[in-house]
């Protein structure tokens, strides 16, 4: 539907431009393009600008920074940061804990959105109730509810009341092994609605007609879901996974209003080290660190990318 | 008579959905509820109550009532003392607020602004380049901030802008979210209005502000509850970018508050999330359909 409405610049240029154009059209014609791309570049450029001085220029000094030994001495050490990066216990603790609690958190992240999503679309009385609910953990600042999380994980906590109630021990829950859980627990609470809201409206934008079809030859509801409403739902699951994913990097920050600079073992993430590293002035160290992230970054997602154009090849427009 | 059962059937299932999602949904709510409840409650009750949690460390040789904690929704007495005190007598709290303020309120307005020209530009024209940048803004977009905090970090360093507000500020105006989301929306506006508007004789400024940047109003609305939300949250810039302690907003304050003012914590934490519960409530539509028109990355 989208597609037709949105008519750009450059495709109806060209179909003017076609050889059979009087001469004087065409000088016309290509004027208008060059004034077009005038404007454009005109109203980009404060943008452009900006993201070269803060995001594109530095980011070159940092890969400069990466290869040499200090920003005094300027020598070039070729890959020995990197290596130092990976020998380094601390990197290697705050990666793995970065690591795991994307692992358990971005699964969990794509697949309950997802069910409320289909639960959702139902008719279900107060629907519109519902979906208030779930999204306003999302508009609560992480610092405003830090203190209701305290009172339900700490040692002497609700949580521990619960489980001595049921015959067990109490556990302080943010200095346990069960950290990183309740740490996942807090991420789902914050991301859910999110995510939710755009599978609602994936789902709503799914054509009606294939799904007929296949109810007509007789298919499941189960088959449809998997052979037709994935499919075209695979556009937004990619968004949401990859969303995710970034979000997952932010729960340092409810880590740190939780926990402060020294949290548990297992809660130790990429943003703790970093901020150590900066406290020292490690320029070369967080250079490395910043750019491994960065091509990790750009790996997954273009993995993920190209396995949503397999999977969802067929039911492009 | 089958058919009547089977309606019958699927009543119940509607019904015991319903009640499951619906619980479930209760529990999104709790944390915020319990705040705002607990704001209410006078000071030995929060003590008597919670005691046992925020007493760690150096209770200064208080004694506590209760040694269980007890999670409690309605106070035995509704007192306004705790807003009285945060209101009128300690400025510490209304000060950490207003610095909130002042760093988040220049970023919300200038990257709406840069974002709704750049968009205007996106959408103007599209050649290759034009494109290229574009994927690049998203790549950008999807960096974790543990990416481009080294870069902000430098660029404050060598503009000498480190420890002030603009070490927070100008990094956060150049942000691309905006610009992604208000191009979306810019090139979903149909050619034949802006060729209409040419044939009027309108110039490319007047098409831009009069007529481009009016039509995704609703996006534009979407876009500032959005960033509003993500910026009053800011946590990592204040312990790299601007450590003083003097410029820290309320969120961070909030969570080094010392045992003897946690009757107080409440009650600051109520007064924080305001003005997101007020977009929230007043907002809530436009935030879902900017979510949702967020969702799509190749149209």
């Amino acid at each position: 539907m989208r597609k037709k409405t949105k008519i750009s610049a450059v495709p109806k240029q060209k179909k003017l431009n076609c050889s059979t154009c009087f001469r004087n059209k065409k000088t016309k014609q290509f004027s208008e393009l060059k004034r077009a791309k005038r404007f454009s570049a005109f109203f980009i450029l404060p943008s452009f600008l900006g993201v070269l001085v803060f995001f594109a220029a530095p980011f070159a000094v940092i890969i400069y920074y990466s290869f040499i030994d200090n920003p005094i001495n300027k020598e070039f050490v070729g890959i020995n940061n990197f290596i130092g990066l990976f020998e380094n216990s601390a990197f290697k603790q705050a990666a793995t804990n970065t690591l795991t609690i994307s692992l358990i958190s971005v699964p969990l992240a794509v697949i309950v959105p997802l069910l409320l999503a289909i639960v959702l679309e139902h008719e279900i009385p107060m629907k519109s109730k519902i979906r208030t609910f779930l999204l306003c953990p999302m508009m609560v600042p992480v610092a405003s509810v830090v203190l209701i999380w305290q009172v339900v994980f700490h040692h002497e906590g609700v949580l521990s009341n619960i489980v001595t109630l049921l015959g067990g021990q109490p556990v302080d829950w943010l200095k346990s092994e069960f950290s990183i859980y309740v740490v996942v627990l807090l991420f789902l609470w914050k991301n859910i609605g999110y995510n939710m809201i755009i599978f609602m409206a994936a789902i709503g934008n799914i054509p009606k007609y294939p799904i007929e079809a296949a109810q007509v030859d007789g298919a499941g509801s189960s088959r449809i879901f998997f052979s037709i409403k994935l499919r075209y739902l695979s556009p937004s699951i990619l968004f949401v996974v990859i969303l995710s994913l970034i979000n997952s990097f932010k729960i340092f920050r409810e880590v740190y209003l939780l926990t402060g600079n020294y949290p548990y073992n297992t809660l130790y993430t990429l943003q703790h080290y970093m901020n150590n590293m900066f406290r020292k002035l490690d320029y070369q160290k967080l250079s490395a660190a910043s750019i491994v992230m960065f091509i990790v970054m750009v790996a997954i997602v273009g993995i993920l990318f190209i396995v949503e154009n397999k999977f969802g090849k067929d039911v492009e427009q | 008579m089958k058919k009547i059962l089977l309606s019958v059937r699927k009543k119940a299932a509607i019904a015991v959905t319903f009640i499951l999602v619906f619980a479930f949904s209760l529990l999104f709510l709790f944390p915020t509820v319990f705040t705002i409840t607990n704001s209410f409650m006078s000071e030995s009750e929060i003590s008597a109550n919670y005691g046992a949690v925020f007493a760690t460390g150096d209770a200064g040789g208080k004694t506590y009532i209760s040694e269980k904690v007890n999670l409690k929704l309605i106070p035995d007495m509704v007192t306004f003392q705790q807003y009285y005190t945060v209101l009128f007598k300690s400025p510490d709290y209304l000060l950490k607020f207003w610095n909130a303020v002042i760093l988040v309120v220049p970023i919300v307005v200038f990257q709406v602004i840069v974002a709704c020209l750049a968009s205007y530009g996106f959408a103007r024209y599209r050649g290759k380049g034009r494109e290229f940048l574009f994927f690049a803004y998203i790549v950008l977009m999807f960096m974790p901030y543990q990416v481009t905090l080294v870069p902000n970090y430098l660029v404050s360093d060598f503009l000498g802008i480190l420890e002030t507000r603009w070490a927070v500020i100008l990094p956060g105006i150049f942000s691309p979210f905006a610009v992604f989301l208000l191009t979306k929306s810019m090139r979903r506006i149909p050619e034949s209005i802006i060729e209409a508007a040419r044939l009027d004789g309108a110039g490319e400024w007047q098409i831009c502000t009069k007529i481009c940047i009016p039509s995704c109003r609703s996006s534009l609305f979407s876009v500032v509850i959005l960033i509003f939300i993500d910026y009053w949250n800011m946590v990592e810039q204040f312990l790299v970018l601007l450590t003083d302690r003097e410029k820290m907003p309320l969120s961070v304050f909030l969570s080094e508050i010392n045992t003897g003012e946690i009757s107080l914590a409440f009650c600051v934490a109520v007064i924080y999330m305001i003005p997101t519960l007020l977009l929230f409530l007043y907002g809530e539509e436009y935030l879902v359909e900017g979510i949702s028109s967020s969702g799509g990355l190749k149209d």
